[in-house]
């Protein structure tokens, strides 16, 4: 599967996300500076997590006018698949690849600390690896992750299957109290309606190293993910 | 030409940091205060002397860049 993650000015997990894909994959992602115009031939398009801009204007705003979106987005319109986490997740709300957009954190905190997902749908290319309906436990850091959109679009997205997870207790359960950040509807990631772009607050890239799982917490979890793209692209 | 826009939350849109000045009045002593909803104040010089044109082109950059229409609603007042 050859990848390219895409590194703005304040991003800061593009090696976590390499790291997950190299240890799925076999092979490394390029990187690919925003500045650029034009971007390789790849299978898999990644927008990592971090502060691009320094979340100037509102977070994601300007990283998603910067000149490699316009590839970024060409590429997804035709049908190259993509995924963003935590802050890509809010560049492509900005990019309009996704619907919707993310407000600060209900609690108005930044959130760090392990999370629990509810998969919704095994039939994507992201969750394959996964059963639908599987708990899977992820970390999640962010400040502005709360996401939102009208009722339409919301009711819309469940309709047509494009919610990927929701926020639940460790038994699956939608418990109000799991949800981390005031997420409409326990939202923690959609998909468009191709399933081929991905957007999740949460970093599954930090739930693939065995080193990091100890009695603190930590987990392998997201390595599913990863597992799941390049059984799909490779 | 001087570009003032306002960019501010839709209603009904939860506003977190609203809530936490209207808090943080209160705890100051200040009583009787409402909702409070914070929003974005831009200026920008532009070089159009045409006001039509500055106004169109304002315009599309509040819609393409400096609001987004799912949450927020902006208004904008051209000066001299």
């Amino acid at each position: 599967m050859k990848s390219a993650v895409v590194v703005f000015p304040g991003t800061n997990r593009e090696h976590d996300i390499a790291d997950a894909i190299e240890r799925a994959a076999g092979a490394r992602p390029q990187l690919i500076w925003h500045r650029e115009t034009d971007l390789p031939k790849v299978d898999l398009i990644v927008l990592p997590g971090g502060f691009a801009y320094g979340d100037y204007l509102r977070t994601g705003a300007i990283a998603a006018r910067s000149p490699i979106m316009h590839e970024v987005v060409r590429r997804a319109e035709a049908g190259t698949p993509v995924i963003g986490v935590c802050n890509g997740f809010q560049i492509l709300c900005e990019a309009g690849l996704l619907p919707g957009v993310m407000l600060c954190n209900a609690s108005l905190h930044f959130a760090c600390h392990d999370v629990h997902l509810k998969v919704e749908t095994s039939q994507s290319l992201f969750t394959q690896h996964y059963a639908s309906g599987a708990v899977i436990k992820v970390p999640i850091a962010h400040h502005d992750g709360n996401y939102y959109a009208d009722e339409a679009t919301l009711d819309r997205l469940e309709g047509e299957g494009q919610v990927a997870f929701r926020y639940c207790a460790p038994d699956g359960a939608l418990d109000p109290a799991a949800n981390p950040n005031g997420s409409a509807r326990s939202i923690a990631g959609i998909f468009n309606r191709t399933k081929t772009v991905l957007g999740m607050m949460p970093h599954p890239e930090n739930a693939t190293d065995p080193a990091l799982v100890g009695a603190g917490g930590g987990s392998t979890d997201g390595i599913g993910l990863f597992r799941s793209m390049v059984d799909a692209l490779a | 030409m001087k570009a003032k826009i306002h960019v501010t939350l839709k209603t009904g849109v939860l506003d977190p940091q609203g809530k936490a000045i209207a808090h943080a009045l209160g705890n100051l002593g200040f009583s009787g205060i409402g909702d409070v909803r914070q929003g974005k104040f831009i200026e920008i010089e532009l070089a159009e002397a045409d006001r039509a044109k500055a106004e169109a082109s304002v315009r599309e950059m509040c819609e393409r860049l400096l609001a987004n229409t799912v949450i927020e609603n902006y208004r904008f007042e051209l000066s001299a």
